[in-house]
């Protein structure tokens, strides 16, 4: 049980080990600040700094109106609806089937979308697909956490005659750190997902300007330049998975650090 | 009526048609790929398309089964590689680790979830490939491959070992903690405790995890795609190339809108994912629910 455990730890390891080693060597300041020029894919001069910046548009772009979408509809299925309620159960059902599905099948679908819209392939059309893709993550994350609500609270609010409207003010209020945390582990996912954005944003070698030009994302850039057969394209890949993936972790460590700090003044 | 509580009203309707129509989203995505999928079903038959393994897009022919089993081989060696190793991890974690240890270990299996799918194929190029290559695969076969599905297996494993990690510990939490100290108080040792109470006890789970795990691994795309070789054949052993059903849609999609057909095709993959995993997902959510609520 302790090797298990150890190779399932260690399995960690070794993949952040390999992207570090085989990363860092390719990495420079030129990488990070640079676009990428003419023959970038053969070699060329540049950077991969309007995939950093196109992912980071469309996980940002896309939290944000998931989290629009996602606060109501937890607020609804917990203090307008009875606990056990069958649309209650029936909408948690149906966010965990939607949690489970593939992100490719968003994909396929945003892009079936797109084109019976008449839609190009842009940073907007990423930005809804990846929305979709997280929107199930929030609803998930923060159902759990206002579940942890005692009841008394809600009591306290009724019983001072306070409509359910103005009741989950106060409950938001009280969950702030869970929903902080809800929006980073979506962000998380969204700024890592390739298969949603892979046909709906596009590639572009600018950054995007404004919501209708199509942007690049980082783990697109590490996908098509590994498919290179330039070795220095591929050693590139490698950097840029790098970047990817302490992005990633930072997100997910801050995450963390601050749902138990903030949560340590609740009641 | 007062104006609060026509703002409370107002808010709940609005709220409830959010909710709704986000629901109806799941039943849309599933319909749209239907819908784009029918031009291929009208001419051909379930049956055929999933039993046949000629696939000829500029024919006509699409034989979904090269595809189907490719799947099926990730899917399998992954869940054969991570089912063990989860499942005595859950049960040193929940039964047997000391509480400092699992503050240590549970957040690096949290961390491991975060690794975006694309991280999972580089590390498999560069490290799971040539091991199969230079090391496992010399071994059995003559003219040894490192792309094969063994290598989208073992990438896959370790991508799912957080989600079966996570439910596992879920699943064991709801073992009331009395069994447990009934049986150890009878003179079981830990591990007789752990065989005869929580394996038994949470056999239910169990098989809802696995199920969940496979709904996963059928799904993942990116990482799959990178290290499986993408060869359209019925893969022979683990050894050789396949491709599974993700990564034909994720290769072709996008370039192929000039041909109805060939998208017609790929969406069809899309709807049988889904379609798939709907399924499982709804059925297992279910039974984790109904076990949840017991302990409740």
């Amino acid at each position: 049980m302790v090797f298990a455990t150890v190779i399932i730890v260690g399995s960690f390891f070794l993949i952040v080990g390999t992207i570090v080693s085989k990363g860092f060597p390719a990495l420079s300041w030129e990488m990070l600040s640079e676009i990428p020029s003419g023959d970038f894919y053969m070699g060329g001069e540049g950077g991969i700094l309007n995939s950093i910046l196109g992912s980071l548009y469309i996980a940002a772009g896309s939290s944000l109106l998931a989290l629009i979408i996602s606060v109501p509809i937890v607020i609804y299925i917990n203090m307008y609806l009875k606990k056990s309620s069958w649309m209650g159960n029936l909408t948690r059902l149906g966010y965990d089937v939607l949690f489970g599905m593939p992100s490719i099948v968003y994909g396929a679908f945003g892009f079936t979308l797109m084109i019976y819209l008449g839609m190009r392939a842009s940073l907007l059309g990423g930005i809804v697909t990846v929305t979709l893709l997280i929107i199930p993550i929030m609803v998930r994350t923060m159902d759990e956490v206002i579940r942890t609500v005692p009841k008394e609270l809600f009591d306290a609010s009724y019983s001072l005659g306070a409509t359910r409207l103005e009741t989950s003010r106060v409950v938001l209020k009280q969950v702030a750190p869970g929903i902080l945390t809800a929006v980073l582990l979506a962000f998380g996912r969204g700024i890592g997902d390739v298969a949603s954005v892979m046909f709906t944003a596009g590639f572009s070698n600018d950054i995007p300007k404004s919501l209708e030009d199509p942007a690049s994302t980082l783990p697109l850039a590490v996908f098509n330049q590994l498919s290179s057969p330039v070795e220095e394209v591929q050693s590139r890949a490698y950097a840029a998975a790098l970047v990817l993936t302490i992005i990633v972790l930072l997100i997910s460590i801050s995450a963390r650090v601050l749902s138990k700090r903030l949560s340590k003044n609740k009641i | 009526m007062n104006i609060r509580l026509i703002k409370d009203k107002l808010a709940g309707s609005t709220m409830l048609i959010l909710t709704l129509a986000s629901v109806l989203l799941a039943i849309l995505v599933g319909w749209g790929l239907y819908y784009k999928s029918l031009p291929l079903l009208e001419e051909n038959s379930v049956w055929d398309l999933l039993s046949s393994s000629v696939w000829k897009p500029s024919k006509g022919e699409f034989g979904f089964f090269a595809f189907i089993m490719g799947t099926l081989w990730v899917t399998g060696i992954a869940i054969v590689i991570a089912l063990p190793l989860c499942l005595l991890c859950a049960i040193f974690i929940s039964e047997y680790a000391h509480p400092r240890l699992r503050k240590i270990v549970v957040p690096v299996v949290d961390l491991l979830s975060g690794i975006p799918p694309v991280v999972f194929g580089v590390w498999g190029v560069l490290f799971v490939v040539p091991l199969i290559e230079d090391y496992i695969a010399p071994v059995f076969v003559d003219y040894p491959m490192g792309y094969s599905v063994l290598a989208g297996g073992i990438v896959l494993g370790v991508m799912i070992f957080p989600l079966i990690i996570s439910l596992l510990l879920e699943v064991f939490s709801a073992v009331p903690k009395e069994m447990r100290d009934a049986s150890l108080s009878m003179g079981a040792t830990q591990w007789q405790t752990v065989k005869f109470v929580l394996l038994r006890k949470s056999k239910p789970g169990i098989i809802v995890s696995v199920v969940l795990a496979v709904s996963r691994a059928f799904g993942e795309t990116i990482a799959v795609l990178m290290v499986c070789g993408s060869v359209i054949m019925v893969p022979g052993s683990v050894f050789d190339p396949g491709y599974p059903l993700p990564a034909l849609i994720a290769n072709n999609y996008g370039e192929m809108l000039s041909a109805p057909e060939y998208e017609s095709a790929l969406l069809f993959a899309a709807f049988l994912l889904f379609v798939i995993i709907f399924l499982f997902n709804a059925i297992s959510r279910i039974v984790l629910g109904r076990i949840k609520r017991k302990i409740e």
